[in-house]
């Protein structure tokens, strides 16, 4: 039957079960748009900025496990999602970006929002493509889905010209694809499995290291064999967090700059690192020549290209982190660590890491326990960068997989608003809170009205310290306390809520904490709570730039403020 | 250690390729000394060498991030194979009646061809190793050089199959079978 190239587009994504598209129209959209309403499979719901769309889709496709679909219109619109890509690139996260594109006749020649988007992706994609035919499309968009969705997922890019969507063509959908050079390695080398057994197998001090690849191959049930069997702590990256239940016996929180430092203290003194699905960050390692020094390092991981890149390991195995896991597995046997484990157990009761202190004013990290209390750890938590992300991840802890959705590699400042959005969208029927610094929720601050517009029930948390807190944690730390371009001025946020249709509150007293999230929590719909925090408050503990994990700074007599 | 590695590849005859290549080559802080692009005995495919200075363990990683470029079928650094590596060069020099004919002797200690006189210059067109063009190009600056053009490297490694054959009996096509996505349960603990 013959359709347009709009009707194909449609037709394909819902034939690759896609549900939500997240979008914003313009000129060379129309078309798409004119089409869109006889899909009504397709649920189209209208961001306010492009940048919104792209997070909302990749937060989306964070906890459903499928492909995020965002869509744009040419110029300004396509080059609004570029945030949005390079977060999903660096997360690796997999997100369809569909930009409008001018007709082909006007390709190059510098059209009214004509830009070269292909182009500029380039290196924050996996795979993009330029359509230049309608009889292309069916089997582009096929090809596209599967790249992103195969192996380490990651964003790809159709820019789709007008005349395009306006062409037709016999339609077929393509149930197969020949991508000669995409060959993704699933499947770990044997021998390398055996000799990663063997070390786990001999091993004193093991530790494993679990990344965010655990929660995009859904290695959970296989992790948590390997830790139990082979009696290993385990610690996670910052994206890997909830990847292992955090009240199991073996979590031993997470690394890295901000991470725990009896989690940093076990890798830096372990005698063998088992690296799954997780790619030595420099926030994660600190000083990557100390990392580790007395450790030989097993390296887990679905793209080849990680292996080595930051630093050099004894055991590679490229492959999916399931499949390998269930590989391994069966080749370690039973172990006991007790004096190890006693060791890092030690080392917990000396760095006490996610224990609130005592005082009066409003600190950020009790705010977060209270949420965590008054959720009982059932919701999932959306963070964008900085302070209140860092607190956010400590102070909550994380029992279920893609619990905590933050924006990691790329670390954008604007994510968690948008990221919430696609959160709920997702999973309609979880708790979804939105933790927000004042700088970052300023940031994609319209998306407030898109909350409002599709009727979200999302909590939002504005931390308002005044500052733009880590930056100014940094100049106060590192620059001497020289303050510059950190300070703001901000708006009443309640009285902005308002203005968009949405309930809130300010809670200026500790004793107010908790009855505010009670309150967010019974509201339906969205509501926006205020906090005014305490304004130099500092995330601890904190491995300065260029130091080893080890070197971390703690609170000042932290251990000995906490409540007895 | 640092030195100057070839790089041949195999890729799809696809819009936007050379740029892909390029670019990750450029992100990955690296200098591109030389690169050749033809088609080969397969259509709609092409052969690229590249030539790349620098670190080993650094020109492998870029190696790896090339080849994860969906058009790129394959990749590889056949630098130690000791591969026979060659290019062209045309070079117009400066030439009068009393100096042409040490120019054509030269030239022909390098077997290269005179493929075109005119009244005060030469087109000498040379192939070999770059050490061999190089030289060449030395002995000819004295006299004039008024215009150069070089291929860049291109190379195949010696004896059977290298790491580009395509063999008849391995056919390239990789075809994925559409398998619908199976929804997964998540344990919750």
């Amino acid at each position: 039957m013959m359709k347009t190239g709009a009707e194909i587009l449609c037709e394909c994504l819902i034939k690759e079960g896609v549900e939500v598209i997240f979008g914003f129209p313009g000129g060379v959209l129309l078309p798409l748009y004119d089409t869109l309403p006889r899909y009504p499979e397709l649920r189209h719901i209208l961001v306010r900025h492009e940048q919104g769309a792209a997070h909302a889709a990749d937060a989306y496709a964070r906890v459903t496990g499928k492909i995020g679909v965002c869509l744009a219109t040419s110029g300004p619109g396509a080059t609004n999602l570029v945030t949005g890509i390079a977060n999903a690139y660096l997360d690796c996260v997999p997100l369809l970006a569909i930009t409008g594109q001018v007709p082909t006749n006007f390709i190059g020649k510098d059209a009214f929002q004509e830009i070269d988007i292909t182009g500029i992706t380039i290196p924050i994609t996996k795979f993009n493509n330029l359509v230049t035919d309608v009889e292309d499309l069916a089997m582009l968009i096929k090809e596209a889905v599967h790249v992103a969705l195969t192996g380490k997922p990651g964003p790809v890019l159709l820019d789709i010209p007008r005349d395009v969507f306006l062409g037709k063509t016999e339609f077929i959908y393509p149930d197969k694809i020949d991508l000669p050079g995409f060959k993704p390695k699933l499947f770990g080398h044997p021998s390398q499995i055996k000799k990663a057994a063997d070390l786990v197998n001999t091993a004193e001090r093991p530790v494993i290291i679990a990344g965010h690849g655990v929660n995009i191959s859904s290695a959970h049930v296989e992790l948590k064999e390997l830790a139990e069997k082979s009696q290993v702590p385990v610690v996670t990256t910052f994206l890997g967090i909830g990847c292992f239940p955090e009240s199991h016996v073996l979590s031993y929180g997470w690394l890295g700059m901000h991470g725990m430092g009896y989690a940093n203290k076990a890798v830096h003194s372990s005698d063998l690192v088992i690296a799954i699905g997780m790619r030595f960050d420099d926030r994660a390692t600190g000083l990557v020549a100390s990392f580790a020094p007395n450790a030989q390092i097993v390296h887990i991981d679905v793209d080849p290209a990680e292996i080595g890149k930051n630093l050099p390991v004894d055991v590679p195995i490229v492959g999916d982190v399931k499949n390998v896991l269930q590989v391994l597995n069966k080749q370690i046997v039973k172990r006991e660590h007790i004096a190890w484990l006693s060791q890092v157990d030690e080392w917990r009761a000396m760095h006490p890491a996610t224990e609130v202190r005592e005082h009066e004013g409003v600190l950020p990290q009790y705010i977060i326990r209270q949420i965590y209390e008054a959720t009982r750890g059932d919701a999932i938590i959306v963070t964008g960068v900085g302070q209140a992300q860092m607190w956010a991840a400590q102070y909550f802890f994380y029992d279920k997989p893609n619990s905590f959705v933050s924006s990691g590699g790329l670390g954008t400042m604007g994510f968690e608003l948008p990221g919430a959005i696609g959160v709920k969208v997702g999973a309609p029927n979880e708790t979804v809170w939105c933790i927000a610094g004042d700088g970052g929720f300023q940031m994609t601050i319209q998306e407030l009205a898109t909350m409002v517009q599709e009727d979200l029930d999302i909590n939002i948390a504005v931390f308002n310290n005044g500052y733009l807190g880590m930056v100014r944690q940094w100049q106060e730390l590192i620059y001497n306390k020289r303050y510059f371009g950190t300070q703001l001025y901000n708006p009443d946020f309640v009285k902005i809520a308002e203005a968009y249709g949405i309930k809130g509150v300010r809670v200026t007293k500790k004793i107010d904490v908790r009855p505010a999230i009670e309150k967010s929590m019974a509201h339906k719909g969205p509501f926006l709570i205020e906090f005014v925090v305490e304004p130099e408050e500092n995330v601890y503990p904190f491995v300065p730039p260029g130091k080893m994990l080890v070197e971390f700074l703690e609170l000042p007599n932290h251990a000995t403020s906490l409540k007895k | 250690m640092i030195r100057k590695h070839i790089l041949i590849a195999l890729v799809q005859d696809r819009p936007g390729v050379l740029n892909r290549i390029a670019s990750t080559i450029r992100r990955r802080n690296f200098n591109i000394d030389s690169i050749a692009v033809g088609s080969i005995e397969v259509p709609h495919l092409s052969r690229m060498t590249i030539v790349v200075e620098g670190d080993d363990a650094k020109v492998e990683q870029v190696r790896k991030q090339l080849d994860k470029i969906i058009e790129v079928i394959r990749i590889s650094d056949i630098t130690n194979d000791n591969p026979v590596a060659r290019e062209m060069a045309m070079i117009k020099v400066k030439a009068s009646a009393s100096t042409r004919s040490e120019i054509i002797q030269i030239t022909d200690i390098f077997r290269g061809n005179i493929v075109d006189v005119s009244p005060d210059s030469l087109i000498i067109v040379v192939t070999g190793n770059q050490d061999k063009i190089e030289t060449l190009i030395e002995l000819l600056r004295g006299f004039g050089i008024r215009e150069l053009s070089r291929t860049g490297t291109i190379a195949l490694p010696r004896g059977g199959a290298g790491p580009l054959t395509i063999e008849e009996d391995k056919p390239l096509r990789h075809v994925v079978e559409h398998i619908p996505a199976e929804e997964e349960e998540l344990p919750n603990w």
